[in-house]
């Protein structure tokens, strides 16, 4: 007979297996229909790897996927300096308008970002392709960056620094060695957080997309109009797999494995 | 040595420091004793470099720090929580001011393995921060920032996270390790015993004010204030006028008691008519049932109030006549000791003429 405490949690483990079955299941169906031997996504027919080798040889998708990694590259290096160097500033002064500047693009909704930074180039007169495409993205970037980093630096004991330079550190020694190795799990994890951002985004850059910079999520977006083939399921799955292995180890990331002990 | 000259220090509208002028000796175990906010924590502080005086200087052998970076400063400090470097094994965390100093590598190893025996640790070199014990972090801190041979050694409260037992044997290492480097110490508290155990001289500090500075013994014998007498050790404060002054003593009527001589010093500043508090320890008042005529110059009658039996002794507090209550100390081991007062007993307090001191205000 099970006791109230036992039913209790049976409910709580069936409610959570519900949630992650919602989460999940639709995720799982995409998986498993890009390796299904069939041009239609009804029946499972048999397995087969022929729709991630017809991957291989889509030009047009290698272009893309390529685009997609130099973009979220890029982008992702930029705005974790520049987002390292925002969360430090958002610690150390205390000035009013700063946490509002640097976190409104994180609540701002995307397709007011992507408007707004498509007519901010065009009145530049910029040419959009990868460039206005990697400034976009940093801009929506340095936010995440900034708080993984502020989130960070708040934990660490002011007296550490201190006691740095009370030890003989020049004030740059002592951002080399005591304050950069103590913040490098907020920079790591904002730096992987930025690269998942920018490489599963599809609003923001819909808008600022040229001719011949086409992204992974526009590619797939414009093989969806036609219909979803299962090609575009293997590509998906590659996606999540990518994104998901990234936000593992961002969730991973902790002082003692970083030190390796 | 050490000088501090009219340092003042203020924060938007607090005097965190009015100034205050200190001098330190080379090879002192000097310490600032006060309540939190006094400003003891502002002052070591500044003279660790991590913040500067509006007003005053610092000198070190005559010789200004005030422009000195904290890193360029021949000394270190200890702090509260021990400030050791989490992402450095131990070895690693005394090897950084030999670093910083651009030792030799094979100097480093050496002087960092000799420095671990120093603090009996030999075999914690390759551990991290976070495997220690509060007491081997406090250890690893010192030996750390011994390493490269300070001039002065700050010492900012680092016992009072250990717990009392701990607390106690670290105050005997601390004795010794000054003794053994002769560095000058440098030491913050709040706790006033821990302070008369450690130092040779003592500055108690008061809302920004330094208001006593002496050897210990002098601090708990002769405290130049209500404040002082009161903050160091348990005293009894009696407010009252003086009302005659001779050679060596002093009349004092005290306030609903009557009048008591006392035995007064030199330069105590006593004159007649004036204010004043006769501050007297509890262990120098006794407390009898019978009069003891003759040797003691003050006695008077009152109830007793409450007991704290603390096993080797106990304290009797006791009200007075004009609703006091004085506290006093009776050792249990007392020679023919008969019998416990209990609480309600009519007593008799009583002190002899040189055990109070007399201070004005």
């Amino acid at each position: 007979m099970a006791s109230p405490s036992t039913r209790g949690s049976l409910a709580l483990t069936l409610s959570a297996y519900a949630v992650y079955a919602f989460l999940y299941l639709p995720l799982l169906i995409v998986v498993a229909y890009s390796f299904n031997d069939s041009r239609l996504n009804a029946e499972w027919v048999g397995f087969t790897f022929d729709w991630y080798h017809k991957l291989l040889h889509n030009q047009e998708m290698l272009k893309a996927a390529g685009n997609s990694l130099i973009i979220a590259t890029v982008s992702a290096a930029i705005a974790t300096v520049l987002g390292t160097l925002a969360g430090m500033a958002l610690h150390q002064f205390r000035l009013r308008l700063l946490p509002g500047l640097v976190l409104a693009p994180i609540a701002m909704p995307d397709i007011l970002m992507g408007v707004s930074l498509l007519l901010f180039f065009m009145l530049l007169n910029m040419s959009l392709g990868l460039l206005s495409i990697i400034l976009a993205h940093i801009t929506f970037c340095i936010g995440f960056v900034a708080l993984s980093v502020q989130a960070r630096i708040s934990g660490i004991d002011k007296s550490l620094t201190e006691a740095a330079r009370d030890l003989g550190a020049t004030p740059w020694v002592c951002f080399r060695r005591i304050t950069l190795p103590l913040l490098a799990p907020g920079i790591l994890a904002g730096a992987l957080m930025a690269f998942t951002l920018s490489i599963d985004d599809f609003v923001i850059t819909f808008f600022v997309a040229g001719v011949g910079s086409s992204t992974l999520p526009l590619q797939i977006y414009s093989m969806v109009k036609i219909a979803v083939t299962p090609e575009v399921n293997a590509i998906s799955t590659l996606l999540m797999v990518l994104t998901l292995a990234l936000i593992m180890l961002v969730s991973r990331l902790s002082p003692a494995a970083l030190r390796g002990s | 040595m050490l000088e501090i000259k009219d340092v003042s220090r203020r924060f938007d509208s607090f005097v965190a420091l009015d100034r205050v002028n200190l001098t330190i000796a080379a090879g002192e175990f000097f310490t600032l004793l006060g309540p939190s906010g006094c400003g003891k924590t502002t002052l070591l502080r500044m003279i660790a470099g991590f913040d500067q005086p509006d007003d005053g200087d610092i000198l070190l052998d005559g010789r200004s720090l005030i422009a000195t970076p904290p890193e360029q400063r021949p000394l270190h400090t200890i702090f509260q929580n021990y400030a050791l470097f989490p992402h450095m094994t131990v070895a690693e965390n005394i090897a950084f001011p030999l670093r910083m100093a651009g030792c030799a590598r094979e100097e480093i190893a050496g002087r960092v393995a000799r420095a671990l025996e120093d603090v009996r640790l030999p075999d914690k070199g390759r551990h991290y921060p976070d495997a220690l014990s509060g007491g081997q972090k406090q250890r690893i801190a010192i030996a750390r920032a011994l390493v490269n041979r300070p001039r002065l050694l700050l010492l900012d409260e680092p016992l009072s996270a250990l717990d009392a037992k701990l607390r106690e044997q670290m105050q005997l290492e601390l004795i010794t390790l000054q003794k053994e480097v002769g560095i000058t110490f440098i030491y913050v508290t709040h706790d006033q015993g821990e302070a008369l155990a450690l130092s040779h001289r003592i500055a108690v500090m008061n809302g920004g004010h330094i208001v006593q500075v002496d050897e210990p013994s002098r601090l708990y014998g002769f405290p130049n204030s209500r404040f002082v007498a009161d903050f160091i050790g348990h005293c009894n404060l009696l407010g009252g006028v003086v009302t005659a002054v001779q050679t060596g003593d002093a009349t004092v009527e005290l306030d609903g008691l009557g009048t008591v001589q006392t035995v007064i010093q030199p330069a105590a500043g006593v004159a007649v008519g004036r204010r004043c508090t006769l501050t007297l320890r509890p262990e120098k008042t006794h407390i009898s049932t019978t009069l003891t005529p003759g040797e003691e110059a003050a006695h008077f009658r009152g109830v007793v109030h409450d007991m704290l039996y603390l096993g080797d002794v106990t304290v009797y507090k006791v009200e007075l006549a004009n609703g006091m209550i004085v506290e006093a100390l009776l050792a249990n081991s007392a020679p023919g000791r008969a019998r416990f007062f209990e609480v309600g007993d009519a007593v008799e307090v009583a002190w002899r003429l040189d055990a109070g001191h007399l201070v004005m205000e």
